[in-house]
């Protein structure tokens, strides 16, 4: 049996009246590499968001090797205008902030490119590294917490030069091409020692050729790290290649799972994106 | 790290001790003429003061110069560095203040400062430089309460609200209720003060340096992380309320301090002077340095304080050539000097004498290196 990473229980997220996200229940097990893929407005983002504690879903609960993690049912206002399934009321109200999540090990790069633009490719790694040290304010400023800046650089410096980003390594991050602003977005992800990694479009803005690398840099950096990965992504090629789930999502309900063969050939698959005929 | 240092956690052994002091003496090598020139600048200073009348107008720069550099730096460590738009400076120097002169004011001359109030009501005092870290920390966590509520605002919403509470604050220190402990309208003076510009010198120095050490520790990558992109910087595990709150209150600290050195530079205190425009003026100076640079911050502090201080004062002055009055020159007129500045450098240069930059003694040797590499290269041509 293999061992769960991700799980999530019916998760959903109301903006108002607005239902972006519905009953989502997805599973990842350790190693795999699955995907979540439909056509735009899918709610593809906001599943990540709740996962990530950016928001905080109206209900549902996600499970983070077998600790649940985030939790909530419908309160105040949404309590009227809650709009899903309910298990029960009595679920627990567990609301991390973001940070929280990242430290249990649970990293992600964003759709639109997010860098410390005024900090050096080098910094926006050791960034990463800060909540890891031991250390207080004190200990930082009086520089008592050597010992741990040292091992924190180093290792940023052997995790830049495995991913070939080490000739830039004093250029501010805005001024790398936007193929390596990706590339450092996902090594910074990677400094933040997590088992589990969310890519949001990664291949967003590619060429078919940088495509191509970037699904080899995926797999590569999957089983090097140990990692197992949840992507949203566009690129069918890609998709297809590298996942070994799929689970697709249409106007926030999951619609279809399975691997990628069984998906392709699922109609309601082919209907989301390429619309069905009104008379049909 | 070897193995065997790190099965004795937590011990220091003499191996680890001896790698220790090897960083600090390397540290001190590398930089020896930064050290050299620091410690220059003080015989420079020590020595002008046994040559000029202590009346004269440079000391009075120097010594209010280095007081505002000293909050020009705690405010850019907030508003350049952080990322948080806070316009609470003058409300924090004046918690300093007041803690500095209600704790060090002699015994003996108590009743005659809190005449009204039957000589106050805490009779001890305290030695100045305990005082001067009692100013920082009253400050401190002031700035920490104030920060619960008003660091989850962002932006202008924040500069509003901090802006708010050093108005309020400034209004309770005049309180007449409080007069045993503020002496509420009424003057605070003959506390300790000093008479040496190397004081205020030494003091600033020691903050600015140990605000430089924070801003290029881990926890200053942090801040510039939030500063730059505070979603990704939480996606980073950097927990943001505690982060802000930390920056907020180091920041509010050393204003506390730097108002306590006010205090003892101006050698009376009153609630009234510490209006909002004190803030603006520090952050006129934040902006002209540069905002995101310390020695930006210090340069322009001392040519601030210089220029309203000093090389502008004439323009102050009604100013007759023969009988012919010039135009303009009246009192406040230098006001507006100031205002057309900060609107000339908001529209053409906004980002300062400095911008992000910093100046280092590296920086310098480079540029006087390629001054005299192109001359040399010149006289051979």
């Amino acid at each position: 049996m293999t061992e769960n990473i991700l799980h999530t229980e019916k998760l959903t997220m109301q903006f108002g009246g607005v239902v972006a996200l519905y009953n989502l229940t997805i599973d990842v097990n350790k190693g795999e590499i699955v995907a979540l893929i439909g056509p735009n407005g899918a709610g593809k983002t906001t599943a990540f968001n709740c996962i990530t504690g950016v928001y905080e879903p109206t209900y549902g609960s996600v499970t983070f090797c077998g600790e649940t993690i985030v939790s909530n049912h419908p309160q105040g206002k949404m309590k009227k205008m809650y709009l899903g399934e309910k298990d029960s009321e009595k679920l627990k109200v567990i609301r991390p902030t973001p940070d929280k999540i990242t430290k249990l090990g649970i990293a992600r790069t964003f759709q639109n490119i997010r860098l410390f633009n005024s900090l050096t490719v080098f910094e926006n790694v050791l960034v990463a590294k800060h909540m890891r040290a031991k250390q207080n304010v004190l200990t930082a400023t009086l520089r008592l917490n050597w010992r741990e800046e040292k091992r924190a650089r180093e290792e940023s410096l052997a995790l830049l030069e495995e991913q070939g980003l080490l000739q830039y390594k004093d250029e501010l991050a805005s001024s790398l091409p936007y193929g390596l602003q990706r590339r450092l977005e996902i090594s910074r992800a990677l400094a933040t020692e997590p088992k589990l990694l969310l890519l949001d479009e990664p291949a967003a803005g590619m060429n078919p050729q940088e495509t191509q690398e970037l699904a080899e840099f995926i797999v590569k950096i999957k089983n090097k790290y140990d990692l197992t990965i949840l992507m949203i992504e566009h690129h069918m090629d890609l998709v297809m290649k590298i996942s070994n789930r799929i689970y697709v999502l249409d106007f926030g309900k999951l619609i279809a799972h399975g691997t990628p063969a069984e998906v392709q050939k699922n109609q309601r698959v082919i209907d989301a994106y390429l619309g069905v005929a009104e008379d049909a | 790290m070897s193995e065997k240092n790190r099965s004795l956690n937590g011990v220091i052994t003499p191996q680890r001790k001896n790698e220790f002091f090897k960083s600090v003496l390397g540290f001190i090598r590398k930089n020896w003429v930064g050290f050299a020139l620091i410690a220059a600048m003080f015989a420079v200073i020590f020595i002008l003061e046994q040559i000029l009348p202590s009346s004269s107008m440079l000391f009075v720069v120097l010594k209010k110069g280095a007081i505002y550099a000293l909050v020009a730096v705690s405010m850019n460590l907030l508003n350049g560095f952080t990322g948080l738009f806070s316009l609470g400076q003058a409300g924090f120097m004046l918690i300093g203040s007041y803690t500095y002169a209600i704790f060090t004011i002699p015994l003996e001359a108590r009743d005659a400062v809190y005449q009204y109030f039957n000589g106050g009501i805490i009779k001890f005092t305290v030695p100045v430089p305990v005082a001067l870290i009692m100013a920082g920390l009253a400050a401190a966590i002031f700035a920490y309460l104030i920060g619960l509520p008003v660091l989850r605002l962002k932006s202008d919403y924040l500069a509003i609200a901090t802006l708010g509470f050093a108005e309020i604050i400034r209004a309770v220190f005049q309180w007449d209720k409080l007069g045993p402990v503020t002496n509420g309208s009424n003057l605070l003076k003959r506390f300790p003060s000093f008479s040496s510009t190397l004081y205020p010198f030494f003091v600033s120095g020691i903050c600015i340096t140990i605000i430089v050490l924070l801003i290029n520790s881990s926890y200053g990558r942090a801040f510039k992380a939030i500063r730059d992109d505070e979603i990704a910087a939480e996606a980073m595990g950097i927990n943001l309320a505690k982060h802000k709150q930390l920056s907020f209150t180091i920041s509010s600290f050393f204003a506390g301090v730097g108002g306590a050195l006010l205090a003892m530079y101006q050698t009376t205190v009153q609630a009234a002077a510490f209006k909002s425009s004190m803030t603006y003026e520090i952050l006129l100076i934040v902006v002209i340095g540069g905002i995101g640079s310390v020695t930006g911050s210090i340069l322009s502090s001392f040519l601030f304080i210089a220029s309203s201080e000093w090389w502008l004062r004439f323009l102050d002055d009604e100013t007759y050539i023969g009988s012919f009055r010039v135009p303009l020159l009246a009192s406040g007129f230098r006001k507006v000097v100031f205002s057309i500045v900060i609107m000339i450098v908001v529209l053409f240069y906004r980002q300062g004498i400095m911008g992000t930059k910093e100046i280092s003694v590296d920086a310098i040797l480079r540029f006087f290196r390629k001054l005299f590499g192109k001359e040399s290269r010149e006289e051979a041509a």
